[in-house]
């Protein structure tokens, strides 16, 4: 298999990149990684009439910065070098769990940060963790820059709210509270790597051991990550007892209908996705205690 | 159009005009005769197609070959120096890593880069770092030891003390 001919150009700048997306924004696509974009163009389920590579722009957007309590992640950044990046680690684990559990090694060689989110594939894991970061997404176009928080970019389908005309450039991610823990629980499908259900989990505790703070977010399951509203306001002011968090997690799929497809039926992924929120809580509890 | 190249494979450059689409792994078989690259499933999941790009593993039919512009491939046929096999090569023969032999290439260039990554690697690591390789053999205990018996002979005879 082999994509449809294209026209293949290779900016050097992110101005240049933008100037070129705007001369014809609904038949170009910006290519990182590749790992989301080819496969599809393979397929034939892609077929931009122009590519522009971004391998220049690598010494812009390829980066892992701490900031005031929290980090900067230049969208060029590869799976593998978040797990490298001393400052990821440190500051934000889950990253790092849940970036070691993308795809396999020659995936998280090439595959992007940036790259996957733009892609907005409902099975991906990072839009999980970026939900349960409330991280920003920030966008650069015509107009300059903007920021996006994570709950408004995931939008459908392979669907952002990135504007044809916008470059993906870094995502920033705002300091954790307090005595918080963090974990990402996935079941992955055996051939691609992909989540059938990844649930991505963050517990704060308060000084009583309390729950202060529950956010999770779940991919895999609708047709773009959520976050689980209904587990969250069953958690918050709880004591983090198993039976407490099981009872939440039972509400991970409410108002969801599950995707289904020939490896898990809607059922399947429904009582999985409960299940993979309990784990991910009572490892996120575990982790806050020891925080 | 075609774009024109440069790309060192195992050590020798090419210069080449491609067309944007064609697959790297497409260009190392077909205009390249290295035929060690296997294409298995096509659809970036099996693993038998991959090479080292700089250093670091991925599979060829899911890179376009004007990205490896300036880059340097090594395939398996790059692997072996003056007629010595790569530590790697040893183990899959001593330990019996293969059957059919079609992951093989793939399995032991993915093994350069997870041995680089680790060279002490434990079992759990070398399972985990060859998930993208998928063999049909069900070999994967003897890949596990062929693994192992590399990077005991990639350690230095001598171990030092750091620090």
């Amino acid at each position: 298999m082999f994509p449809r001919a294209f026209e293949y150009q290779v900016p050097g700048s992110i101005a240049e990149t933008l100037e070129l997306l705007a001369a014809d924004p609904e038949e170009t696509k910006v290519l990182a990684g590749g790992h989301s974009l080819l496969p599809m163009m393979k397929l034939r389920l892609a077929a931009p009439r122009r590519l522009l590579d971004l391998r220049r722009l690598r010494g812009e957007l390829a980066y892992t910065h701490t900031t005031d309590g929290g980090l900067a992640i230049g969208a060029l950044t590869t799976y593998h070098a978040l797990l490298a990046a001393p400052a990821v680690a440190q500051r934000c684990p889950l990253l790092v769990e849940a970036a070691d559990q993308v795809g396999d090694l020659q995936v998280r060689n090439r595959g992007t940060l940036g790259g996957s989110l733009a892609h907005g594939d409902p099975a991906a894991d990072m839009p999980a963790v970026m939900l349960v970061l409330e991280a920003q997404i920030e966008a650069r176009g015509p107009q300059g820059s903007r920021r996006i928080a994570a709950p408004d970019f995931f939008q459908g389908l392979y669907t952002t709210a990135l504007a044809p005309t916008e470059l993906l450039t870094a995502i920033h991610v705002p300091p954790l509270p307090a005595r918080a823990g963090a974990a990402y629980a996935k079941f992955r499908n055996p051939a691609s790597g992909y989540a059938v259900v990844g649930v991505a989990a963050l517990v704060a505790l308060d000084a009583a051991g309390k729950i202060a703070t529950a956010r999770v977010g779940i991919t895999g399951v609708s047709d773009h990550a959520y976050r689980a509203t209904a587990v969250e306001q069953a958690l918050v002011g709880a004591e983090p007892t198993p039976e407490a968090l099981a009872a939440a997690a039972a509400h991970a799929a409410d108002g969801i209908d599950p995707l289904e497809d020939v490896f898990a039926s809607a059922d399947f992924r429904r009582h999985l996705t409960r299940v993979q929120t309990a784990r991910a809580l009572r490892r996120a509890v575990e982790r806050a205690r020891a925080a | 159009m075609k774009v024109p190249v440069t790309i060192t494979v195992n050590g020798t450059p090419h210069h080449a005009e491609v067309e944007p689409r064609r697959l790297l792994c497409h260009w190392l078989r077909d205009d390249l005769g290295l035929t060690g690259t296997h294409i298995g499933c096509d659809t970036s999941q099996c693993g038998a197609c991959t090479v080292l790009l700089d250093g670091q593993a991925v599979k060829s039919c899911t890179v376009l070959a004007v990205q490896a512009d300036g880059c340097e491939v090594t395939t398996i046929e790059g692997l072996a120096r003056d007629d010595r096999l790569h530590p790697l090569q040893e183990g899959f023969w001593e330990r019996h890593g293969l059957q059919c032999g079609f992951c093989t290439p793939g399995m032991i260039l993915c093994a350069v880069d997870l041995l680089r990554q680790h060279p002490q690697p434990t079992e759990e690591q070398i399972r985990h770092g060859l998930e993208g390789v998928l063999c049909r053999c069900t070999g994967y205990q003897n890949i596990i030891a062929a693994v192992q018996y590399a990077a005991e002979r990639l350690q230095p005879a001598t171990p030092q003390k750091v620090g």
